[in-house]
């Protein structure tokens, strides 16, 4: 077995940040939600509804409430 | 592999079926189907039913064939010949709808891909989800699983396509996001087998091609347009400008229609495949318009009309596939066509 990979982030001008190699993501109350796909997108807005993942409600925001 | 079931070639719905159809029931060793006519039929204009049905069965030769036609007819030259004249005529009028959103986007400013998402945010168009959300019938979410099984049961097959037309960062995304649409490895989450259990548990036939010939050309368009993009290396970023689009106006629909299908008490399986696509398609819109359209554009700037070109032929053909249910639906009326002896679909 080689070790973790390195864990690659990409930060989406106004909406999430896209997360490769990550097996699980801790939230702010520190609930661990499991990775189950290859890449995934965490939300930056605070107004998705299935935190701590993006679900596209950042696209409905106005341009200055969006993360940058 | 597709198991053993194929379906039967359909019947002609006009002039161009006749045309094509029939002959394809011959060995294609007995004789080229006939170009000319076909080509006076095009440039005539062909009824969108007339013209999708035959479309989408000479693309289907590629993918599981039918039970009745002569796998040889695959390669057949004039089959490819007709598929071109028509991809062409497809081509053509999709450049028409799409002329004044391509030309907003390329006069508008930033990035490409902000404004890929711009032209989708800015569109509105028809939305089924919606309706079904709030006013729509157990029985019209159904024929909504009916339209979509042309696409969805070989969900993004098309795209798959263009893989080997990519290079680099671009063709590295593509690989992940298609590596994620069929399941990443788990056979349990390939979006088109999630897609086949919802069919199957609402009492629907999940084999590809069993409702085609209920399908209007509305419907059929939006696959043919995948295909049309897809197949030709000279229209691989329009190819993924559409896919972009696709992409980015599934999450918040399929959020809508998770919540239509618990209200409605459909089958969980439903519920399911439309509860994956609002978190992976929150996560592929990204990729297409930034991971692919945004390379692409970076790599060869000359190449950005065509992202925008795809993109903006999406949103028409669905716009255009959504009305067209709307329509029926206000009416009364069922969005699927009357083929005489229906298999019902009804819950
Ligand atoms: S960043 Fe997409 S919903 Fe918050
Ligand atoms: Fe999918
Ligand atoms: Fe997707």
């Amino acid at each position: 077995m080689s070790g973790p990979r390195p864990v690659r982030t990409f930060a989406c001008p106004g909406g999430p940040l896209l997360l490769r190699g990550a097996e699980e993501v801790v939230d702010g109350d520190g609930e661990v939600h499991v990775v189950r796909r290859p890449v995934v997108a965490i939300c930056r807005c605070d107004t998705s509804q299935r935190m701590p993942w993006c679900d596209g409600t950042h696209r409905s925001l106005p341009p200055e409430r969006r993360p940058d | 592999m597709s198991g053993p079931h194929r379906p039967r070639l359909p019947a002609p719905r006009g002039p161009l079926g006749e045309l094509v159809l029939p002959g394809l029931l011959s060995p294609a060793a007995e004789g080229p189907l006939p170009i000319d006519n076909v080509r006076d039929v095009a440039a005539a204009g062909p009824d969108a039913d007339d013209l999708h049905l035959v479309l989408w069965c000479l693309h289907h030769l590629h993918v599981d064939g039918f039970a009745d036609v002569d796998p040889a007819w695959e390669w057949a030259p004039s089959r490819v010949a007709v598929w071109g004249l028509l991809a062409d005529h497809v081509e053509a009028e999709l450049r028409l709808a799409t002329a004044e959103l391509v030309e907003e986007a390329l006069a508008a400013d930033g990035p490409v891909p902000d404004r890929l998402f711009a032209m989708v945010d800015g569109f509105g168009g028809a939305s089924v989800a919606s309706y079904l959300r709030k006013d729509g019938t157990a029985e019209q979410f159904l024929e909504l699983l009916v339209h979509r099984s042309a696409y969805n049961l070989r969900e993004s097959d098309p795209q798959a396509l263009v893989l080997p037309r990519l290079t680099g960062a671009a063709q590295s995304a593509l690989a992940e996001l298609l590596y994620d649409e069929y399941g990443a490895g788990d056979p349990g989450r390939h979006h088109s087998g999630l897609y086949a259990r919802a069919m199957t548990a609402c009492g629907l036939s999940a084999a590809v091609g069993d409702y085609l010939r209920r399908l209007p050309g509305t419907t059929l368009v939006v696959p043919n347009t995948m295909h049309v993009l897809g197949l030709q290396r000279r229209l691989a970023p329009a190819a993924m400008g559409h896919f972009g689009v696709f992409e980015a106006t599934s999450s918040g629909p399929s959020r809508l229609l998770a919540r239509a299908a618990e209200r409605l008490g459909l089958p969980r399986e439903v519920f399911d495949y439309y509860d994956e696509h609002v978190e992976a398609d929150a996560v592929h819109e990204q990729l297409v318009f930034r991971s692919i359209c945004g390379s692409l554009a970076d790599t060869d700037p000359a190449c950005v009309p065509e992202l925008f070109f795809g993109a903006a032929a999406c949103l028409v053909v669905e716009d255009a596939a959504g009305r067209a249910l709307l329509h029926a639906w206000e009416a009364g009326r069922s969005s699927l066509l009357d083929d005489g002896d229906n298999e019902q679909v009804a819950v």
